[in-house]
C-alpha cells in the first residue's frame, strides 16, 4: 500500500480540457458586461454625442448649475464632518473601555442596513413640519432643516457614518502604543502626541474614507428626495435633478449631469485605490 | 552622551506631574466619550425612535389597519420577488465570477476585478436613467424588444435589471476573501484523486466557501429590498403593476398618508435590519 502513496503525490494534477475554463471565464465576462458595462457605456455614449460642448451647455443652465453646486458643497460639508467625527469615533472605540461600548460599535453599521428611503423617513419624522422639534426651530428661530441644506447634510452624514469609522479602526488598533509612549516619555502632552505622532498615522485611512464618502454622497437620492424635497435652485441636489429631467423627458440634461457626478465619482474612487496602494508601499518600505 | 542622558532627566522632572497628567486626561477622556456618543445617539438613534413613534403615533390599531392595505400587500409581494430572483442569479454568477478571480490568472483581470465595485459610485437614479436609454421607448433596443413584443422598462423585467445592478458587488465580494483562503490545494488533491470538476466543486470547494456564499445571499437579498432610486426611474411606480415597498412609501408620504408610510417604513427598516444584523452576529460566532 505505502508503495502507492509516492507516486500519487508527485504526478501533477490532471490536465482538464481548457474549453471548462475558457467557458467558465465567458460566463463572468458575460455577466459583468450585460449588467455593468452596456448600460454605463450607453450613457456615456448617449450624453457625449454631442461633444462636450453641449454637455457644458447642459450642466451650465441654472438649474443645473445650482443642484450641481448644491450637491459639492453639501458633500463635501458632509465629508469633513464625517472625517473628524469619525476619527473621534475610533478614536475612541479602540483606546477606551466604557459601558454601552458594543453597543456604540453596533450603532455605527445601522446606517448600511438601513434602506436610504427610510432614513429619509426618519429624519422627515423627527425634524419635519408636522414634528415637535421642527415647528419649534421654525416659529423660534426661524431655520428650517428639512426641504433646505442642512437636512441634506444630516442625511448625508447618516448614511456615510459608518465609512470614517470602519477605515480608521484597524489602522488605529494595529498602531502599537510604543512610539506614543516614547513621545509621552519625552515629555510630550497628550494634544502634541495625538496631532504629532498618532494623527500622522492615520491620515491616510481618514482621507480614503472620507473620499469615500464623499463619492457616495454625489449620487444619494433615497435620503435626500424626501427630506430636501425638490425645489429648483434652492434644495434640488444632483442626483434629485437627473430624476426630474428624466420624468420631464429631458434626455439631455439628464445625460449629461449623469455623466458628470459618474466623473467625478469614478475619480474619487480612483484616487481611494491610489492612496491605499501608496499606502501599503510606504508601509513594505 | 548628553543625548543619551537627556531623556532620563527629562523623566525625573516630571515625576511629580502623573497626577495632574491623569486627572486632565479622566476629563478628556470622559469628554470624547461624551461627544461621540451624544453624536451617534443625536445622528443615528433620534432617528430611529422618531420613526417608531410616528409609526404607532395614532395607536398600534391605525399602523396594522394602514399595513392591511392591499397596496401594501401586492408592494411587498413585487419587492420579495424581485428580491428573490435577484438573489438567484448573483447566487449562482456572482460565486462563478469570484472563482475566476481568485482561481485564474488571465489578460483583463485587473479591470474585471475593479469594475466589480463600480455599482457602489454609480447613483441610483442614473442605473435606473441607464436602463431606459436601452429598453426605454426610444432606446437602443427598443426595436428588438417591439419585434420580440417584451416589455423591459416601465415594467419587472427592468426592475430587475436595476437591482441586479445595484447589488452586483456584494456576492464577489463576500465569496472571494473565502476563496482566497481556502486555497487551491484541496481542489487540486480532489482532482489528483480522480474527481471531476463538478465533483470537486460540489464535494469540496462549496462547502468550504459556505458561509462566505450565505452572507453573500443574505446582503445581496437585504439590499435588493431597500432599493428605491433605481426601481423607481426604471420602473415609474405604477400603482398594483410595478410599485414596490419602497415605492409604496414614497407614493404614501406624497400623498400624506402619513400612518401608513412611516409604518411600511418601520416594517422595511426592521426586516433589513434583521437580516444583517443576524449575519454579523451569526459570522461573529463563526469566528
Amino acid at each position: 500500500m505505502t508503495s502507492i502513496t509516492p507516486p500519487l503525490t508527485t504526478q501533477e494534477p490532471p490536465r482538464r480540457a481548457p474549453w471548462g475554463r475558457w467557458g467558465i471565464q465567458s460566463a463572468a465576462w458575460t455577466y459583468v458586461t450585460l449588467l455593468l458595462l452596456i448600460p454605463l457605456t450607453v450613457i456615456f455614449q448617449d450624453g457625449l454625442k454631442g461633444g462636450l460642448g453641449t454637455l457644458w451647455q447642459s450642466i451650465s443652465m441654472p438649474i443645473a448649475w445650482s443642484a450641481l453646486r448644491l450637491t459639492l458643497w453639501t458633500s463635501a460639508l458632509m465629508a469633513v464632518i464625517n472625517a473628524i467625527m469619525g476619527t473621534l469615533t475610533a478614536y475612541v472605540l479602540v483606546r477606551y473601555k466604557f459601558p454601552g461600548k458594543s453597543l456604540l460599535n453596533a450603532i455605527v453599521d445601522l446606517p448600511l442596513a438601513i434602506p436610504t428611503l427610510v432614513t429619509g423617513v426618519m429624519l422627515v419624522v423627527l425634524y419635519g413640519p408636522q414634528s415637535f422639534i421642527g415647528a419649534w426651530l421654525k416659529d423660534q428661530m426661524d431655520w428650517r432643516i428639512i426641504f433646505a441644506p442642512p437636512g441634506i447634510i444630516l442625511a448625508l452624514l447618516f448614511v456615510n457614518f459608518p465609512f470614517v469609522v470602519r477605515a480608521v479602526q484597524p489602522v488605529l488598533q494595529s498602531l502599537d502604543l510604543e512610539s506614543e509612549e516614547a513621545a509621552a516619555t519625552l515629555g510630550a502632552g497628550s494634544a502634541t502626541i495625538f496631532w504629532r505622532v498618532t494623527l500622522p498615522a492615520l491620515w491616510l485611512p481618514i482621507a480614503s474614507g472620507a473620499l469615500l464618502s464623499f463619492a457616495r454622497a454625489i449620487g444619494e437620492f433615497g435620503a435626500i428626495v424626501i427630506v430636501a424635497g425638490n425645489i429648483p435652485l434652492r434644495s434640488q441636489t444632483a442626483a434629485v435633478y437627473v430624476f426630474g429631467e428624466v420624468e420631464s423627458a429631458n434626455r439631455q440634461g439628464a445625460s449629461a449631469m449623469s455623466i458628470v457626478m459618474l466623473s467625478l465619482a469614478f475619480a474619487m474612487v480612483l484616487l481611494v485605490d491610489w492612496l491605499r496602494k501608496r499606502g501599503r508601499k510606504d508601509t513594505e518600505e | 552622551m548628553t543625548t543619551v542622558a537627556q531623556p532620563t532627566t527629562e523623566v525625573n522632572a516630571s515625576t511629580p506631574r502623573p497626577e495632574s497628567i491623569r486627572s486632565v486626561s479622566v476629563w478628556r477622556r470622559r469628554l470624547l466619550i461624551g461627544v461621540v456618543v451624544a453624536y451617534a445617539a443625536l445622528l443615528i438613534l433620534a432617528p430611529l425612535t422618531a420613526l417608531v413613534s410616528g409609526a404607532f403615533a395614532k395607536g398600534i390599531g391605525a399602523s396594522l389597519t394602514a399595513l392591511r392595505d392591499p397596496a401594501v400587500f401586492s408592494a411587498f409581494r413585487l419587492t420579495l420577488y424581485i428580491a428573490f430572483i435577484t438573489v438567484a442569479i448573483h447566487a449562482l454568477f456572482g460565486t462563478t465570477l469570484a472563482w475566476v478571480l481568485v482561481r485564474y490568472r488571465f489578460r483583463g483581470r485587473w479591470l474585471l476585478n475593479g469594475v466589480i465595485d463600480l455599482p457602489f459610485a454609480v447613483s441610483p437614479v442614473v442605473v435606473g436613467y441607464m436602463l431606459l436609454l436601452l429598453f426605454g421607448r426610444t432606446g437602443v433596443l427598443a426595436p428588438v424588444l417591439e419585434a420580440l413584443n417584451m416589455k423591459v422598462a416601465f415594467a419587472v423585467p427592468g426592475m430587475i435589471l436595476a437591482t441586479l445592478f445595484v447589488t452586483l458587488p456584494f456576492m464577489a465580494r463576500e465569496v472571494m476573501p473565502v476563496l482566497e483562503s481556502f486555497g487551491a490545494e484541496q481542489e487540486h488533491a480532489a482532482a489528483t484523486l480522480g474527481a471531476s470538476g463538478w465533483q470537486t466543486f460540489w464535494m469540496v470547494t462549496f462547502p468550504a466557501l459556505r458561509w462566505g456564499f450565505i452572507y453573500g445571499v443574505i446582503l445581496t437579498f437585504a439590499r435588493a429590498l431597500g432599493e428605491f432610486g433605481a426601481v423607481l426611474v426604471v420602473g415609474g411606480g405604477i400603482q398594483g403593476r410595478t410599485e414596490t415597498l419602497t415605492l409604496f412609501i414614497y407614493r404614501a408620504l406624497d400623498e400624506r398618508q402619513y400612518v401608513g408610510a412611516y409604518s411600511a417604513a418601520l416594517v422595511l427598516g426592521l426586516l433589513s435590519l434583521v437580516l444583517v444584523v443576524g449575519t454579523e452576529l451569526l459570522r461573529k460566532r463563526e469566528k
